[in-house]
């Protein structure tokens, strides 16, 4: 219950980019046709499906206040917790570099789709960004992470195929010279995001 | 490429090259710190010194920096600075570091200050780079500035916590627009500034 919870809310209501901008970069830059933002969707679902559990359990078992006690009673107050905006960020970059190179081995043809966008996901703020707010939430066990990183993707999936089929049809429709590409991406992700508001409170 | 002057440097960012509006980098994190102006100030003057000191960082390593690794060397570069800039506010404005919450972690991740980095300071000199960021750390706070002013105003009637519209103005019936506070209409005010900046300058009008 409490994980479906989770996962419904991280895709809805706090959505990465209409309720926290994150990610925007490659969302405005990588949404002019739907198929190429499916494919930057399906990795960026992949990357932090993989980092924010992982992330939580280096914060749980290495950073937080007390964390080390596992290791011995004496460092049971230890706190690394200054660490984690490195750490955290070591992770996603070599992750990244690890499932690039996975992918490359085992799935040529997704490799082939996925190939130019894996690096750029190492930068992208929304993968940080969910670390971040996983830490920030205080999940108490690995499979919440897990539900609140597959559900932030898949929002942010959600959100860029939507921009893109958006823009698709707008490229035919008469819209004002200085307005046209950036500022008319920013207004409808604006009104998208208007949009999205009617999700709030939805609680299972 | 001619060489630029270090006026250019510094004031191009500002308008014709704006990182937000002209770039299109490092939106990111951004506006969501803008429902109030003065931890949109904050969040102007961290980037701005963590552009600019990675700037000058990666300028004086440039030649030592192997090609194949040196995402990673800007990565840690970035994560070191931002990781001191959160410790500097944590300190001396615990309050605002409160409300910017994960957004200060989040400037590593900004595409502006790796955006600089490999455009401008992985081959030019540690001043121009300098110079650089604090420009586009000033273009970038300035967009930050303008949008907070606009839905702090809006939004609560207020301007660093202070009541600025008239109570004459409620007495007749005036009310906060609290759309203005939603996540979404940062965008919308963006999508706007954006749309006035381009009406003026016509040269940077996209073509379709």
């Amino acid at each position: 219950m409490d994980l479906i919870n989770i996962f419904i809310k991280s895709i809805f209501i706090d959505n990465m980019i209409f309720a926290f901008f994150l990610g925007m970069c490659s969302y405005l830059a990588v949404s002019k046709k739907v198929k190429t933002s499916i494919g930057l969707g399906i990795a960026v679902v992949f990357v932090l499906t993989i980092t924010v559990p992982l992330n939580f359990l280096l914060n749980k078992y290495l950073l937080e206040p007390g964390a080390l006690k596992w290791l011995s009673p004496s460092l049971a107050d230890v706190d690394l917790s200054f660490l984690s905006f490195i750490m955290f960020i070591a992770v996603i970059a070599s992750m990244v570099q690890l499932v690039e190179m996975v992918v490359e081995r085992f799935a040529p043809a997704l490799y082939a789709s996925l190939g130019i966008f894996l690096p750029l996901i190492a930068v992208n703020c929304a993968i940080l960004g969910g670390s971040l707010f996983m830490q920030q939430k205080g999940f108490t066990n690995v499979w919440q992470s897990l539900s609140f990183g597959l559900g932030s993707g898949i929002g942010w999936m959600l959100a860029i195929v939507l921009l893109a089929a958006i823009r698709e049809k707008i490229s035919y429709s008469n819209v004002p010279a200085p307005l046209r590409g950036l500022g008319i991406a920013f207004i409808i992700t604006g009104l998208m995001a208007i949009g999205f508001l009617a999700f709030m409170g939805i609680k299972i | 490429m001619g060489k630029k002057k270090s006026k250019e440097i510094l004031f191009d960012p500002l308008f014709e090259n704006n990182p937000i509006t002209v770039q299109v980098l490092g939106i990111c994190s951004a506006l969501a710190v803008t429902v109030k102006l003065m931890p949109a100030i904050v969040m102007a003057l961290s980037v701005m010194a963590v552009v600019a000191f990675s700037n000058v960082i990666i300028s004086l390593l440039r030649k030592y920096i192997p090609m194949r690794v040196r995402i990673i060397v800007q990565l840690v570069v970035i994560a070191a600075l931002v990781i001191l800039v959160d410790m500097l506010l944590k300190a001396f404005a615990y309050d605002i570091s409160k409300q910017l919450s994960v957004f200060v972690g989040l400037i590593i991740t900004n595409c502006i200050v790796m955006g600089r980095l490999e455009a401008f300071a992985m081959d030019n000199k540690p001043w121009a780079s300098f110079l650089d960021g604090i420009g586009n750390g000033a273009g970038y706070g300035l967009i930050l500035i303008i949008v907070a002013f606009i839905r702090e105003l809006f939004g609560s009637g207020t301007l660093f916590g202070h009541k600025v519209v008239p109570q004459w103005f409620y007495d007749h019936g005036y009310m906060d627009n609290a759309m203005m506070l939603m996540p979404a209409m940062a965008l919308i005010t963006v999508g706007i500034i954006i749309w006035v900046q381009r009406s003026y300058m016509p040269q940077l009008t996209e073509k379709e």
